[in-house]
């Protein structure tokens, strides 16, 4: 079953078409992983999903909804949703624990001991129970980032968006945030995630897409698209990968 | 234990700081006796001493001017408390998106565009003796509320500047990750962006409320009577200028305590900065 359709979406910051009429579809479980250059286009197409910019032209579809239709409240669509920063974003003057329970509590009605309650299983799950009360300027970049998919996490939505998260990380660190995120491909989440650690793609992702210059020019399993790609492009930044060694 | 080598260091610099001290306290003798000198010798410091500094004017004088003080500090505090409030109702009407609240945005703007231009005594004469000319009824014609009305006015301009400077500087990552955890904007400003913001601007609201101290001396000028009103009485009564420094006086000590911990609050802050 389609979760999520992208249909025709455009989208240019002044006179620039950042993102030229994609069409992409993700299924109930699915784990898609968006491919391509830095500035292809990749965080602006998952800002556009979670409608953190306005659409040029376009629809997203999510679970038959067409919620880019302007008449929508976009408040209630992001709450199926789940992002997860390239930056982390967690809040710095809150506690682990209430950067976790805010949207549970504030926007999905939970009570704050039941909230508090799924929050520190959640930390358990990934890895920080210890951490609770802590503060996101008191933890490594790997902890940091595990504590804003917890948050993502903790209002069970449909969707995760995740972009490039672990780039900000040091070498050492993306293990954790990578593992993780296996996990929650193993337990059936539906994931839309940029990344530039193609090994991870290869065994995680149910299908890679290819991004060029706001185009989608290339989409299939990993096994293909990373090892056999049919478009030039594909090949090029392929080949350019391999030299850097991340492949 | 520490090595030889490092006896010797701490040994050297505990030297330095004893000679730093010292260089320290001959130039400040220097300085306050050459001061000293310079306005005791001034061909009319005689005249001066007697009309400004007269002890015995001082002593009489500072039962009245310190129950105008505390008029003063009610003054302050009612004031503080409504600014911060309509301040941050300020800022927050300014921070609004789209057109539905055009009409309410741009009532924000001409509100700070006009108080931050119009002159604080302007405004006292303008509030307290032209809308109690309008004889309305329910006006009210109080000089110490009419005094509070303009100083809110005008400081409230001041401050939602201020809150609205500190909301700018979050950075937009975090409306981001708010928005896409399903916060509406209301939420988003009070649960993510203010508390952000208020901190970092707690250094400049305090130089305000500084600022807002001595100018709580200005209600006398609609005759509430004061700190200021009540030594203008005693100079009076008394042919001597000397109530007026006893008045002054207050005031810094009113100020000293708000001052350092205005300070204590911006080096809080840089620390803060300096650890992100
Ligand atoms: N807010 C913005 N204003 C102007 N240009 C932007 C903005 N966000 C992204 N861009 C531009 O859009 C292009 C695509 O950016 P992005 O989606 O971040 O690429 P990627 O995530 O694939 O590296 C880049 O050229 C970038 O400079
Ligand atoms: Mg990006």
């Amino acid at each position: 079953m389609t979760l999520l359709s992208v249909r025709g979406l455009a989208k240019s910051y002044g006179g620039r078409r950042v993102l030229d009429g994609i069409d992409l579809d993700v299924a109930e479980h699915e784990v898609v992983v968006l491919i391509g250059a830095s500035g292809s286009g990749k965080s602006t197409l998952l800002r556009c999903v979670n409608l953190l910019e306005d659409l040029d032209d376009g629809q997203i579809v999510l679970d038959g909804v067409d919620i880019s239709d302007p008449r929508l409240n976009p408040d209630i669509a992001r709450r199926s949703m789940g992002v997860v920063f390239q930056s982390f974003n967690l809040f710095p003057h809150m506690t682990v624990l209430d950067n976790i329970t805010l949207a549970p509590r504030v926007v999905h009605g939970v009570p704050r001991p039941q909230a508090e309650a799924d929050a520190q299983a959640l930390l358990a799950r990934v890895g920080l129970p210890e951490k609770a009360n802590a503060y996101p300027d008191h933890l490594s970049g790997g902890q940091q980032q595990r504590v804003a998919i917890a948050r993502a996490l903790a209002y069970h939505p449909r969707l995760l968006l995740l972009d490039e998260i672990t780039s900000a990380l040091d070498p050492e660190l993306v293990g954790e945030v990578l593992s993780l995120v296996r996990d929650l491909a193993t337990t059936g989440r539906t994931i839309l995630m940029a990344t530039h650690e193609m090994g991870f793609a290869k065994q995680v992702a149910d299908r890679v897409c290819f991004l060029d210059e706001g185009r989608l020019v290339e989409q299939g399993p990993p096994s293909q698209i990373l090892t056999s790609p049919t478009h030039p492009r594909t090949r090029q930044f392929l080949h350019r990968v391999i030299e850097a060694g991340r492949l | 234990m520490i090595s030889e080598l490092q006896r010797e260091r701490l040994a050297y610099r505990r030297s330095r700081a004893r000679r730093s001290t010292l260089v320290a306290l001959v130039s400040t003798l220097v300085f306050a006796a050459a001061a000293y000198f310079a306005v005791t010798g001034a061909p009319g410091w005689p005249r001066v001493r007697e009309s400004f500094l007269d002890w015995d004017v001082a002593v009489a004088s500072l039962p009245s001017v310190a129950a105008g003080l505390w008029l003063n500090l009610r003054v302050l505090v009612v004031c503080a408390v409504v600014i911060v409030a309509l301040g941050l109702l300020i800022a927050f009407l300014r921070s609004l998106r789209g057109p539905v609240w055009f009409p309410l945005r741009a009532l924000a703007t001409a509100y700070v565009d006009l108080f931050r231009g119009l002159p604080l005594l302007i405004c006292l004469y303008l509030i307290g003796f032209g809308l109690p000319g309008l004889r309305l009824t329910g006006v009210p014609n109080d000089p110490v509320l009419l005094g509070g009305i303009a100083l809110v006015l005008v400081y409230s301009a001041y401050v939602a500047e201020v809150f609205r400077a500190g909301i700018e500087s979050v950075h937009p990552s975090q409306l981001a990750a708010a928005r896409s955890l399903g916060l509406d904007h209301r939420r988003t400003m009070r649960l993510v962006i203010l508390p952000q913001a208020v901190r970092r601007v707690t250094p400049a609201l305090l130089n305000d409320f500084v600022a807002l101290q001595k100018d709580c001396g200005l209600i006398s000028v609609l005759g509430a009577v004061d700190a200021v009103r009540a030594a203008q009485i005693s100079a009076a009564t008394a042919y001597d200028f000397t109530p007026y420094v006893v008045a002054g006086l207050l005031f810094v000590l009113l100020a000293i305590p708000s001052a350092r911990l205005a300070d204590l609050a911006a080096r809080r802050a840089a620390r803060r900065q300096g650890a992100l």
